[in-house]
């Protein structure tokens, strides 16, 4: 008999429900994934502000619930398990859908699970491209996070490989926009622009790539400094600024030492298979660099399309079916949001 | 008819499911704790505590009466929240109540000596929330938000209060029994988020 898993999520700026159908064999099926995104309110603020965020989520989450209902042709009654993002992110966000999760348990009398979002990421690819096998590497990346995370079991056991020590990716592709008058969010305007320019026109450092650096951690920050540093040094000689080749050399950087480091990581522990997932997954030179390292590394490269990418309820509803195919206990209906959730605890 | 009341407006979490007739409003479970940072964590557990107690079950209830605010943000939005996503999957009303009504409501019920007055709840940063009613309970100003030096000192002030599940349901009583079209769950926030549009990005070099 298969069931019926509902996912919220609201970490951030949209206001995810997905529906799953998991399968007796284990298979996950996608029946619904319906988002209301907020950022076009953050865009005039050059970034996500959390109370804007949070009252689009209360005014946003039971609409998006009913649209999923509607698009996947179930009832209320239909489901057997709700899962919900507990974390990490934005304290006041989560707690909106966390508490709407923990009402619609009630009501139906379903468990609860509330998991974590970064875990989310990776179990949506389940949905495009079947079972992970049992090790692989994913490389998170979005305007919230940069991670190298080991997967060795999607519903137990996720260990951090690496992870950025100040700005995450996307944030970076925001400010850089910024420093070029791109608008925001700035990963799309950024890819557009970098399609024109030449990405060895300027040697933008690499960080954290030396020999004492931390191997598969990533660092952002310098890099973005870097890119102003130049811009304001040819604005200050009264030249014109070269936008597509600041944003192709820019995106060069970023996605060399990404590429770089999940590569080796996965060669070195033995791991064949590498999934990249979260926002900045859909950016074009990101993917193309990916898809040739790993090529040549002989690791099979798993990047789910991009809706399922960008932050989602189906993420929540896929990891919740996997925590159900596995027999994990529900959580308390007491349950706390945690902004700060670690890795790796996949289900609080 | 079984009504469930809720509010996290205030401090406190705030559940009790309430038997309504067209002369009497019975509390028959109510569970209230004062804790201003666990309204996400203890409400559906409250709710659950309140019906199980009434001896019933969620499916008995026939309408959700909720504390609208004004109240601090993130408490606000649980209820909120909780509230429209049980009638959702009960399929039945939910009632906004402003939270401050209740509170009077409770005030016209309990007070020996009735007269004009202000319900004043806090809303942090130095200011409060507040609304002034008539002897009768009905509001005459606010809800509005402002320093308690400006506020009315010649009338009796009605503070430290939370609103109760009977103080709730008494407001939106009329519109319950009626079956009236609840209107939406929105709620009193009375303040604009603090978000400043970023000005000229910082050099990073000295010109
Ligand atoms: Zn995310």
């Amino acid at each position: 008999m298969s069931s019926i898993v509902m996912g919220i999520e609201s970490s951030c700026d949209e206001t995810g429900v997905g529906l799953v159908r998991l399968h007796d064999d284990g298979g996950v099926e996608l029946l619904a994934d319906e988002v209301a995104s907020s950022v076009e309110e953050h865009a005039r603020f050059g970034g996500v502000v959390p109370e804007v965020a949070s009252r689009a989520h209360l005014e946003a989450m039971v609409p998006t619930v009913r649209r999923a209902f509607d698009t996947a042709g179930l009832r209320m009654a239909d489901v057997d398990a709700i899962a919900v993002t507990a974390g990490p992110g934005l304290a006041g966000a989560l707690l909106v859908g966390v508490s709407a999760a923990k009402a619609y348990a009630a009501a139906l009398d379903v468990p609860l699970y509330g998991v974590n979002h970064l875990a989310g990421h990776i179990a949506v690819d389940t949905l495009q491209h079947g079972p992970l096998p049992t090790s692989s590497l994913a490389l998170l990346v979005s305007g919230g996070h940069t991670q190298l995370l080991r997967i060795d079991d999607i519903a137990s056991k996720i260990t951090e490989v690496g992870a950025t020590v100040d700005d995450a990716a996307g944030e970076a592709y925001d400010k850089v926009a910024r420093v070029l008058g791109l608008p925001y969010p700035g990963g799309p305007p950024i890819d557009r622009a970098a399609r024109e320019g030449d990405p060895n026109a300027i040697a933008f450092p690499r960080g954290m790539t030396g020999p004492r650096d931390a191997p598969f951690d990533f660092s952002f920050s310098g890099l973005k400094t870097a890119v102003a540093r130049w811009v304001e040094g040819a604005q200050a000689r009264g030249e014109d600024v070269p936008v597509a080749d600041v944003a192709a050399s820019f995106q060069e950087a970023v996605a060399d030492v990404l590429t770089a480091k999940a590569v080796r990581a996965a060669t070195e522990a033995g791991i064949g298979t590498l999934v990249i997932s979260g926002g900045v997954a859909a950016n074009s030179r990101l993917a193309g660099l990916a898809a040739q390292r790993c090529a040549d590394a002989g690791i099979e490269l798993r990047v789910p399309r991009p809706r399922l990418c960008t932050d989602n309820g189906a993420m929540i509803a896929a990891l919740g079916a996997h925590l159900v195919a596995a027999g994990c206990p529900p959580s308390p209906l007491d349950l706390s949001a945690d902004p700060s959730l670690p890795v790796s605890t996949v289900c609080l | 008819m079984l009504v469930l009341a809720i509010d996290t407006a205030t401090p406190a979490v705030t559940a009790g499911v309430v038997d309504m007739e067209r002369q009497s409003v019975t509390v028959l479970a109510a569970r209230v704790t004062q804790d201003a940072r666990a309204h996400g964590e203890l409400l559906t557990p409250h709710i659950l505590d309140a019906v199980g107690r009434a001896g019933v079950t969620l499916r008995d209830v026939a309408a959700v009466v909720c504390g609208v605010g004004p109240g601090p943000f993130t408490g606000l939005r649980a209820g909120i929240v909780t509230a429209a996503a049980l009638a959702h999957s009960l399929d039945v009303p939910a009632y906004p109540v402003c939270s401050l009504d209740a509170i009077a409501a409770d005030a016209v019920t309990e007070a020996d000596s009735p007269g004009p007055f202000l319900v004043v709840t806090d809303a942090r940063r130095r200011e409060v929330y507040w609304a002034s009613y008539d002897a009768a309970g009905r509001r005459t100003h606010g809800p509005d938000v402002a320093k308690p030096a400006d506020l009315d000192s010649t009338v009796r002030h009605v503070a430290h209060a939370h609103p109760s599940p009977g103080g709730l349901v008494r407001v939106a009583a009329s519109a319950v029994l009626d079956g009236e079209t609840p209107s939406p769950l929105t709620p009193l926030y009375l303040r604009r988020p603090d978000a400043a549009v970023p000005g000229e990005r910082k050099r990073v070099t000295t010109p």
